[in-house]
């Protein structure tokens, strides 16, 4: 494996007294697709947020393209190449389409114009609604626009938190898809938190399964798949 | 038939509501109207009952409140719900006439004949009001921060060019940069202990704030005078040319062979502040479609997802502060040449309710709802002069009713700051918007 171009090593996350993560370690390989499964409140989200120095971490290193940036502020991290797409989507609502994908570009100081054009190839839909506000979407088409949002920056790293919640399977489907053309096209490397573990596992080359704030098991997607506990665990039991 | 049957449940649910607020206004009458004390003949106070003023009072909050449940449930019948929408495409189309309209008028009110010193002073008052909207609007409409203490920043305006004056003998001129520079200083130093405050918590501290710099100037009376505030303050000068009452050399009159007449600082102060007010607008215009107003938007809606994206929220939101703020300024130091006397009986807590609620019956972000905000509550408010206490009674009514009828404010729709394609009427219709 090549060096990552995430790392994180020994990471311990609090909220006040609360320590949400427990010393956690995972890398990620460029090109690669690493999925995070755990249950509510394993501290996944947290996770993927103290990457981004929000909250920051207590203890442990954050390292992106052999960089420590665990100390730097938020709008440092997010203009260096790490991109998010948060959960719940957080779009801007009353803002359109069109503002919201510039508003991705904005803090690079970048032109838009190539992010414009791999956001409506890749989810025509947007380019459609491009004058709609993003309120008025669909949940799949917000979830789309949150994703190009974020791709906006031209990132190397894009985090991804839950981009399944709430929607119908056939759109999560959608999604998923989404994400494997394009690491598979621009060889963008994706760390994706997801509840939805089974289509979390099949699209990734590697997982991680989080418990109250520790890695418990990590493996290949396929591997991970076929384990009792995981599939006890997570995937229904079936 | 089936009229009959789907208007029955909305006429009982219509009459319990109003029952409900007729009870809620007993509670409140009672006490306050039922009960009075006078004095008697031997100076002791006697009690005396009002029963059926305050019965009158219970039917009218039950009649009104009826009547409303009505008109609203048979408007949602007879429409649907989307009434509201479909008003919002004309209104937003009528925006591009009422525009420049209301900036033609304002331009040549002054010229209009039959208009005198007091409907220019009343024009000054609301457009004094309508820059200060716009300021707010910066904070509040765009950066969707809550400032219940803006009057501090036009009370920091209005005390720099004051004593500026006094101590140094500075022109307003120079000061009114200075004035907007100050209290920019101040937004920054407000800003910066509200960082990471949202929403109520935001707007106590802010209250708060405009409090402390009210009870400065008030008890700082070595410097401001305290409750006595500052007279004297110089009038401003058109290029060097004063206005004197008298005419003379060197004066206004004299150097364009006028007939010496006072109209004439007024009119020159109308213009003065029309000026500011639009440097306002077209300042708050041109930054919301650039990065930075893009940011002050996008921290409105969501301030996560705004991190998320690499936007610095520290200097986003200060920004904000700072440039409302400046503008709050900018008035202050036009408030204190206009009246060449100020204290701290200006800049009371009601002064920000005020102009809080010009922006948020204009429709938050709104330029053109702002302004028509400012003309129909201060204008109004003038208006209602002759009922003296009852204007208040009014005023408060026709809030009510402008929340009801808009909740989202006068122009409560937004058009986007980038146009695309055909929508690049809207944009042309946007940028007209507000101008008057």
């Amino acid at each position: 494996m090549s060096t990552p171009l995430l790392e994180i090593r020994e990471v311990s996350t609090f909220y006040g007294a609360v320590e949400a993560l427990k010393g956690v370690s995972i890398s990620v390989a460029p090109g690669e697709i690493v999925t995070l499964i755990g249950a509510n409140g394993a501290g996944k989200s947290t996770l993927l947020m103290t990457i981004c120095g929000d909250p920051r971490a207590r203890s442990g290193r954050v390292i992106f393209d052999g960089q420590d940036i665990t100390e730097r502020p938020t709008h440092h991290i997010m203009r260096g190449g790490i991109a998010q797409s948060p959960e719940g989507r957080r779009v801007f609502p009353r803002m359109s389409v069109h503002e919201n994908l510039l508003l991705g570009a904005q803090s690079q100081g970048i032109d838009p114009a190539p992010g414009l054009e791999q956001a409506f190839t890749l989810f025509p839909r947007l380019e459609e609604r491009q004058a709609q506000r993003a309120g008025t979407l669909s949940g799949g088409e917000q979830q789309m626009l949150a994703i190009a949002r974020a791709l906006m920056s031209r990132p190397r790293l894009l985090l991804l938190d839950e981009p399944s919640l709430g929607l119908a399977p056939l759109v999560s489907k959608q999604i998923f898809q989404a994400i494997r053309k394009l690491n598979a096209e621009t060889g963008l490397t994706v760390l994706l938190v997801e509840q939805n573990a089974n289509q979390a596992l099949r699209l990734a080359h590697r997982g991680y399964v989080l418990v109250t704030g520790r890695i418990t098991m990590s493996g290949t997607g396929r591997e991970l798949l076929a384990r009792p506990e995981v599939r006890d665990a997570y995937l229904g039991g079936h | 038939m089936s009229l009959a049957r789907t208007r029955r449940p909305v006429l009982g649910a219509a009459l319990k509501d109003a029952g409900l607020a007729a009870l809620v206004a007993a509670g409140l009458f009672l006490p306050m109207v039922g009960l009075r004390t006078d004095v008697g003949p031997t100076g002791a106070l006697f009690l005396r009952t009002r029963w059926t003023d305050v019965l009158l009072l219970m039917a009218i909050v039950f009649a009104g409140r009826f009547l409303l449940r009505f008109w609203q449930e048979w408007r949602a019948e007879r429409h649907g719900p989307s009434v509201q929408k479909r008003l919002a495409g004309p209104l937003s189309r009528s925006g591009r006439f009422v525009a420049p309209v209301l900036l033609l008028f304002a331009l040549l009110l002054p010229a209009i004949p039959g208009i005198g010193r007091y409907e220019l002073d009343l024009g000054i008052l609301v457009l004094t009001y309508v820059m200060l909207g716009w300021g707010l609007n910066i904070v509040v409409g765009l950066a969707g921060l809550l400032d219940l203490g803006y009057v501090a920043f036009y009370a920091v305006g209005a005390y720099s060019y004051a004593l500026l004056a006094q101590y140094f003998g500075l022109s307003f001129w120079i000061c009114l940069p200075l004035a907007g520079l100050l209290a920019a200083f101040w937004g920054i130093l407000l800003g910066f202990p509200v960082l990471r405050l949202r929403g109520d918590y935001l707007a106590i501290v802010t209250l708060g704030f405009g409090e402390i710099i009210r009870l400065v100037l008030l008890n700082w009376v070595s410097l401001t005078g305290g409750p006595n505030g500052i007279s004297g303050i110089p009038r401003p000068s058109f290029f060097g040319l004063a206005f004197t009452a008298g005419g003379g050399p060197g004066s206004f009159a004299d150097f364009f062979g006028l007939e010496p007449s006072p109209t004439h600082r007024v009119v020159f102060l109308y213009y003065l502040i029309l000026a500011l007010a639009l440097l306002t607008n077209w300042v708050t215009l041109r930054l919301r479609r650039q990065p930075l107003g893009r940011a002050w938007e996008a921290m409105r809606e969501d301030e996560i997802a705004c991190r998320s994206l690499g936007i610095n929220i520290t200097t986003t939101k200060l920004t904000a502060f700072a440039l409302g703020a400046m503008f709050g300024g900018f008035a202050g130091a036009f408030f204190a040449t206009r009246q060449a006397f100020i204290s701290p009986e200006s800049f009371t807590f009601i002064e920000s309710a005020i102009i809080l609620a010009i922006v948020v019956l204009g429709g938050l972000g709104s330029q053109l709802g702002v302004a028509i905000a400012a003309l129909v509550l201060i204008g109004g408010f003038e208006v209602f002069r002759d009922l003296q206490e009852w204007r208040m009674l009014v005023f408060g009514a026709a809030m009510v009713l402008i929340m009801i009828w808009k909740p989202r404010g006068l122009v409560g729709s937004r058009n986007p700051t980038v146009a695309l394609g055909e929508k690049r009427t809207i944009s042309a219709a946007m940028v007209a918007e507000g101008r008057g």
